[in-house]
């Protein structure tokens, strides 16, 4: 079995172990009962957004200082995972938010910094893919991954800062904030499992992207032997 | 079991969005493999007489 399998593997069962801590170790919530289980998935797929589009941006940020290929594609693999993520943490939060607030979407702050960060990550794979040489699409993406983090902060902030329909942050949120600890076990055994397979997801994409360069790399050695060979056909030919 | 649906129908979530991400980059995988063979039927197709 090889490395690749065998991490897929480990992180599948981590998220299996996950989702019955969820389901049947941690605590029933008085208000929301079991809808309030979304939240161990929710506030992980959050955080693995996080730590996602930090990778990107360092990629972006590495790629614009050395100008080294492979920080582009640090950059297209944060920002494409990160992606995944906060699309889960958008189709989680309205499940949780109707037998919460009885309505599935409002746009409060929290809601609309983390709509507008999906829809800029979207444009950012959407550039690339509008732009076919590997030089100018690895520095015009890095200089827009930079401009979309610049939300990143916004999304952070925007519930610690006002009153908002969103609930205040559970961690890091003032003298009130906090779980019951048991909670907390079955969040932090959440938080492993989805992180853990954002990184497996990470690494593949890092190696696709890697791939998809070489293969470029040898169709361009390949055009310009066939051409010498072609030249050189003619010359003898005259 | 009093709001279960929506718990259920979030669970299914997650594992669809990753299981069809994991399926779009195994098929991006199998194009690039596919690739890498033409290149080398053609790579010794152009070698040097």
């Amino acid at each position: 079995m090889n490395r690749r399998v065998a991490s897929s593997l480990i992180v599948a069962g981590l998220m299996c172990i996950a989702g019955y801590a969820a389901l049947f170790i941690a605590p029933d919530e008085r208000t929301m009962h079991d809808a309030q289980r979304i939240f161990y998935f929710h506030v992980s797929s959050w955080v693995a957004m996080f730590v996602a589009f930090f990778v990107s941006v360092f990629g972006c940020f590495a790629y614009l200082t050395t100008r080294s290929q492979r920080y582009d594609w640090i950059g297209v693999a944060g920002a494409e995972v990160g992606l995944v993520c906060c699309t889960i943490g958008l189709i989680t939060g309205p499940l949780w938010g109707k037998p919460a607030w009885g309505i599935w979407w409002t746009w409060d702050p929290r809601l609309t910094t983390t709509f507008v960060l999906w829809l800029l990550y979207l444009a950012y794979l959407l550039l690339r893919s509008m732009v076919e040489e590997t030089e100018k699409r690895a520095r015009i993406s890095a200089v827009f991954g930079i401009f979309a983090f610049l939300d990143v902060p916004l999304v952070y902030v925007s519930n610690r800062f006002g009153r908002t329909q969103h609930p205040a942050p559970v961690f890091f949120g003032g003298p009130n904030a906090g779980v019951d600890p048991t909670m907390g076990k079955v969040l932090l055994l959440c938080l492993a499992a989805v992180v853990g397979v954002m990184t497996v997801l990470l690494l593949d994409r890092y190696r696709l992207e890697r791939l998809r360069y070489e293969v470029g790399l040898l169709t361009s050695v390949i055009e310009s032997r066939d051409l010498d060979k072609q030249s050189r056909t003619a010359r003898e030919r005259v | 079991m009093k709001n279960f649906q929506y718990l259920l129908a979030a669970w299914i979530a997650v594992w669809v969005v990753f299981f069809f991400y994991q399926v779009s980059l195994s098929r991006r995988f199998s194009q690039l493999f596919d690739e890498v063979k033409r290149l080398k039927e053609r790579l010794k197709d152009s070698t040097p007489d």
